[in-house]
């Protein structure tokens, strides 16, 4: 836990979510496992091991089980540590989807159709993640029915600059598009694979493009990891 | 729960020793580094024991919890087989919905139907309802792209994965055979077993009504699973699995003239009669643990581990079509369980139907 205090400038207040009950903790714990049988997803650490330290998980978005497979194959701990960033659009339709979002996944919702400029996404964020939380981030802004990763949007490379600090991790998620694909609401249990390479931050004068290149490489690499 | 019948003891007993004994092997092996042993090897070895354990454990039940874990348990296999099956195997996203259908409602369907013994229902459930049905629903998805090869290659997989398997539990669930009550001194004789021959067994007479149940030593609690149908289902499995390991030793061995070096470099000529013949040897020395005399009881190892060998070879196919060495290597850190049943897939339906039609109706 000493980790997560390391950085030396002062965090923006967070946005103090309630210590779970245990209700709250059996139902993330249900879900966990439930997403883990019916994906059959298995977790692997490349160059890169779990831990508490705040980071931002970036990966290729297929399916809308993504974020929650991607959630689901971190430790509990880190689980517990760890917020998707996701579309209000999506989650907050339907009591279920409002309820896993605020009370289990404790998701950060952004909306996509109105972005104001004095709140942009990223200031959410961080204001959102304070000095405890990590994040998972989907950089393609959209689910990718093509085969190829789709050009990363810019919101990683102010994250990273704002915050030197945080540990970006890249993170391939293989087959789960076949479990769910899109437009279809009936999972079929195909066995997905989780991978998670080296964490990487913003080089000492790196530009936008360059930057967003290297952490798309980064996920594409881990492929064939 | 009465007390088993010594034939099951001696069986399960043996085996569990057996067991036993390679586990010891395998951990010494895996001790002593300066065996200079093929390191990949011997982890091969530890895994495959570890699998012989679970296999063990899971027809174990078989005795004790009775029939609908037995099946239940075999269908979890099925569907974890068919998931490593189908991962491989390309699908489009026009097979989405026809893919909802093998996983949620064939295989579990067929597997009821197998607890609940309505034959008449699982020989065909598949081979004509399911494949009919696949052609139609992909048809119905709109997406004629390879049309033909994505129909062959879900059906192939539920063939395989399902079907087939299914006919492993069906051994405990179908009704027996006709079968005379054995003279009591044959329980004594037990230390030879292969004194035990079937000469002195009666014919039944035919037309003669026949009680399903002539041994009066049902030792599970519920569902009643008939003691001698568990010990054929646990013997089935133990042949065809010594099968395959001895195919691997006399491959190893002797292993000189591959069937098909393409496909699979280690699978010989050698080894695969060698595997068949100590195969066959072995069941006929087991012959006292199943209903059959020894003739009939090596015919059918010979017939179920020829059958079970030549799977282990389609497999590969599949395997060397994907490019992949195993199924667990596709998604890495998935051990591939269909690795390890494949030659029980395609040596049940041949088990069953030899012991189920075949030889009862030749009259043992």
């Amino acid at each position: 836990m000493e980790k997560q205090w390391r950085h030396a400038r002062t965090p923006a207040a967070p946005v103090q979510v309630e210590e779970p009950t245990w209700a709250q903790r059996a139902i993330a714990s249900l879900l966990a496992f439930t997403a883990r049988v019916i994906s059959g997803a298995s977790a692997r650490w490349v160059d890169c091991q779990p831990d508490t330290c705040q980071r931002v998980y970036f990966a290729n978005h297929t399916s809308h089980l993504d974020a929650l497979v991607l959630w689901s194959a971190l430790p509990a701990e880190v689980r517990r540590l760890t917020r998707p960033v996701a579309a209000r659009d999506y989650w907050e339709r339907g009591w279920v989807r409002r309820y896993l979002a605020n009370r289990i996944f404790h998701a950060l919702l952004i909306d996509r159709r109105n972005i104001k400029v004095h709140r942009s996404p990223v200031d959410e964020m961080l204001r959102t993640i304070g000095d405890r939380y990590s994040l998972i981030v989907f950089p393609e802004g959209h689910r990718n029915t093509a085969d190829e990763l789709a050009p990363f949007k810019s919101g990683l490379y102010y994250l990273a600059k704002k915050r030197p600090d945080l540990e970006l991790v890249p993170v391939y998620i293989d087959n789960l598009n076949r479990v769910l694909p899109r437009g279809e609401f009936l999972p079929v249990p195909l066995l997905s694979c989780i991978t998670f390479g080296p964490p990487m931050w913003l080089e000492h004068g790196e530009t936008k493009s360059e930057f967003l290149q290297r952490a798309r490489d980064a996920v594409l690499r881990l492929k064939d990891a | 729960m009465s007390t088993p019948e010594a034939e099951t003891l001696w069986l399960v007993g043996g085996v569990i020793v057996l067991l036993g004994l390679v586990t010891l092997v395998s951990v010494y092996v895996k001790r002593r580094r300066d065996l200079a042993l093929d390191p990949a090897a011997v982890a091969q070895f530890h895994r495959r024991v570890t699998v012989w354990w679970v296999l063990c454990l899971l027809l174990a039940t078989a005795f004790v919890l009775g029939r609908y874990w037995t099946v239940g348990l075999f269908g979890l296999m099925s569907l974890r087989a068919l998931q490593e099956y189908i991962t491989l195997t390309p699908t489009r996203r026009g097979d989405h919905r026809a893919l909802f259908w093998v996983f949620f409602v064939f295989t579990p369907a067929q597997y009821i139907a197998v607890a609940l013994d309505r034959y008449e229902l699982y020989s065909i459930l598949i081979p004509v309802g399911a494949f009919l049905f696949l052609a139609i629903r992909i048809a119905m998805a709109g997406d004629y792209k390879n049309y033909l090869e994505r129909v062959a290659k879900i059906q192939v997989g539920l063939m395989i994965c399902v079907y087939c398997l299914s006919f492993a539990p069906a051994l405990l669930t179908r009704r027996l055979p006709p079968q005379p009550k054995p003279p009591p001194e044959q329980a004594t004789a037990l230390a030879q077993p292969s004194a035990l021959g079937s000469s002195d067994r009666e014919q039944p007479l035919p037309g003669e009504p026949t009680p399903t149940v002539t041994r009066t030593a049902p030792t599970v609690i519920w569902p009643e699973v008939h003691e001698e149908r568990a010990r054929l289902l646990f013997f089935f499995v133990l042949v065809v699995q010594l099968a395959d390991v001895l195919q691997y030793a006399w491959g190893r061995l002797l292993g000189r003239r591959p069937i098909a070096p393409e496909v699979s470099p280690s699978r010989t000529w050698e080894g695969f009669f060698g595997g068949v013949a100590s195969a066959t040897v072995m069941a006929a020395l087991l012959s006292w643990a199943v209903p059959f005399p020894v003739w009939q009881t090596a015919t059918l190892a010979a017939a179920t581990t020829a059958v079970g060998l030549a799977g282990g070879l389609v497999t590969s196919a599949v395997k060397r079509d994907r490019g992949v060495e195993d199924y667990g290597t596709l998604i890495t850190g998935h051990g591939g369980i269909l690795d390890r049943i494949d030659s029980l897939c395609f040596a049940a339906p041949v088990f069953f139907f030899l012991a189920q039609g075949a030889f009862p109706a030749l009259g043992s």
